[in-house]
């Protein structure tokens, strides 16, 4: 069984985002990059496939800062072939980058077809589509989105999706198919630095360059801000024992305690 | 732009859901500073009856088809691609919600037309509408606008009270027949509901809320004990989720549930939209968070940049005190 993992770096948005000079982009400088969260459910949904099945795991991933680290450590977690599509422009947004994995995918050699794509189900910075549903479109896969348990029997998976308030809905989805994965039985696998470093030293990162597609109609942003907010809480200062008496002394007010 | 205003309504468990109230008062909004139409489109096999709860829309277009009876994402793309490529309409309003987000992903692909997502405000002047939407987890707005054609919009809810896109006169109904090829690659098997027997958190007076800040299993622990303090539970976010140190029917937010507790302590919750849509109407948000501009702050009544442990264990401590 051959599976492939879309990955994507996004900002980290842990740290402090700034807007660019230009009004309507982030601010690169001192921005940092991070997987995308959604996307290291998906190698993790990979991996347990792998476990439990015959397969080999494909990563394919735009370039961007830090996406190497990405690629080997999903090497070292167990994924086989790692793949960096390059000359995709930075913040690319969910349709730039579906048009390019939509054109370079098919001429990467031994990538396509591939039983199952599993990609995270969304991104922090998908204001313009989500890739999943858009290169699934592209590929003429089938697709369902939100999935968080993948079993695979022959040439059909059972897949549950999450509703809201912990309603699943089971679903047989034929392979070929693409999944946008939202989380997994258990949490990504935990691997040893060491690990890593050794992926690092063996290297072995493929790098492709994107190919030339179809455009797909998407949107303009005029301006970036940080948002006004509607109302902002009263802060309370002092130690963590004092901001409690504070807390209670509230909460008695209100006839709460 | 021309064209009708759109919302393509949400079923679920045989009714319409209220994501699908408040995108029609936007899309009444919308419609009236467009001079255009507002019409529901309904899809589904046997949804018709509940044509008849979309009165603040001028018409509701059903489509009924036997391959509509799961409503799957894959399904009902299908059917509302081929009725907007016949009808062109200028905005499609769809809720940001579980049930809607295959149809929100898959639609704007397969009509070839863009998507605006995570949608908070949408105003329509001169012809052109002007869209608001956050992103990067809440902490950027950002202004867009689009060229001439269909654009698809995700509605993120609270936009609007859902009160406000309920009522209205009987709709005119308008059955449509729509030859959309169902595709066979997604069947839906059944529903699985949790099991019974963990805390329903929707009847709780006072929520604990953990998110990724908390840093540990060890610290649900903490949560825990101000919980039984105060008389109520616990519940997190998405990353408390995730780890597996709560089960998925205590999640808050999209995936999980909304909540109007008398009390919700938000520890360690930066105020992703997904979270803040099922807890933005606590009687009284106390957030306590290290990071002075988390969004969680534009929401609670009182905040705390602090340690959300060393908070929660001094808060337990303190509520005893005053219960004696």
């Amino acid at each position: 069984m051959k599976i492939l993992v879309l990955m994507k770096m996004v900002p980290d948005i842990v740290e402090e985002l700034e807007v660019a000079g230009d009004g309507r982009s982030l601010d690169q400088e001192f921005l940092r990059f991070i997987v995308n969260e959604r996307d290291e459910y998906a190698l993790e949904q990979a991996l347990l496939l792998k476990d439990r099945l015959q397969a080999t795991i494909t990563v394919v991933a735009p370039e961007a800062p830090e996406v190497d680290d990405v690629l080997f450590t999903a090497r070292a977690k167990g994924a086989d072939r790692l793949i960096k599509v390059t000359g995709l422009p930075a913040g690319a947004g969910a349709r730039a980058t579906a048009a390019a994995l939509a054109a370079t995918l098919p001429i990467i050699d031994g990538v396509l077809p591939a039983d199952l794509v599993l990609s995270g189900c969304q991104s922090i910075d998908d204001l313009d589509g989500f890739v999943a549903p858009l290169l699934a479109t592209a590929l003429d896969l089938p697709y369902l989105g939100l999935v968080s348990r993948v079993a695979v029997d022959g040439g059909k998976a059972e897949v549950s999706k999450e509703y809201a308030g912990g309603v699943m809905g089971r679903f047989e989805v034929t392979l070929p198919a693409l999944l946008g994965i939202q989380g997994c039985e258990k949490p990504p696998r935990y691997v040893p630095i060491a690990k890593v470093r050794a992926a690092i030293a063996a290297g072995g990162i493929e790098a492709v360059a994107a190919a030339g597609g179809p455009g797909m109609p998407s949107i303009e942003i005029t301006a970036m801000a940080k948002p006004e907010a509607a109302g902002h809480a009263e802060m309370l200062q002092g130690s963590a024992r004092e901001v409690a008496e504070k807390v209670a002394d509230i909460l008695a007010a209100r006839g709460l305690l | 732009m021309a064209g009708n205003v759109w919302v393509v309504a949400e079923q679920w468990k045989g009714s319409i859901s209220d994501a699908t109230y408040e995108a029609l008062a936007l899309g009444r909004e919308l419609a009236a500073g467009l001079g255009a139409r507002l019409e529901a489109v309904l899809a589904g096999h046997g949804a018709r009856p509940l044509a008849a709860s979309l009165g603040r829309s001028d018409g509701v277009l059903c489509i009924e088809h036997p391959a509509l009876a799961d409503g799957t994402g894959e399904q009902i793309s299908r059917a509302v691609a081929v009725l907007a490529a016949e009808r062109t309409p200028a905005l499609i309003l769809i809720p940001t919600t579980n049930v809607s987000w295959d149809l929100l992903g898959l639609l704007p692909a397969r009509l070839g037309v863009p998507l605006v997502n995570f949608c908070r405000e949408a105003t329509a002047a001169g012809g052109a509408v002007e869209f608001s939407s956050l992103l990067y987890g809440g902490k950027m707005a950002a202004t867009i606008s689009v060229g001439g054609g269909t654009v698809v919009v995700a509605v993120l809810p609270g936009t609007r009270p859902a009160e406000a896109g309920r009522g209205g006169a009987a709709p005119e109904i308008e059955d449509v027949a729509v030859d959309f090829g169902a595709g066979t690659g997604v069947t839906w098997l059944e529903f699985e509901e949790p099991e019974a027997g963990d805390v329903d958190i929707t009847q709780q007076d006072f929520l604990v809320a953990v998110g990724r800040g908390i840093s540990n299993e060890a610290n649900v622990e903490v949560a825990e004990d101000l919980a039984a303090a105060l008389g109520g539970a616990v519940c997190g976010s998405r990353p408390v989720i995730d780890q597996g140190w709560l089960p998925l029917v205590r999640q808050v937010g999209k995936s999980g549930t909304t909540v109007k507790p008398r009390l919700y302590v938000a520890a360690g919750i930066s105020g992703a939209p997904e979270h803040v849509e099922g807890m933005k109407d606590a009687e009284l948000i106390v957030a306590v968070n290290m990071d002075p501009g988390a969004p969680i702050f534009s929401v609670a009544h009182y905040g705390i940049v602090e340690d959300a442990t060393d908070v929660l264990e001094a808060l337990a401590e303190a509520v005893r005190k005053r219960k004696g």
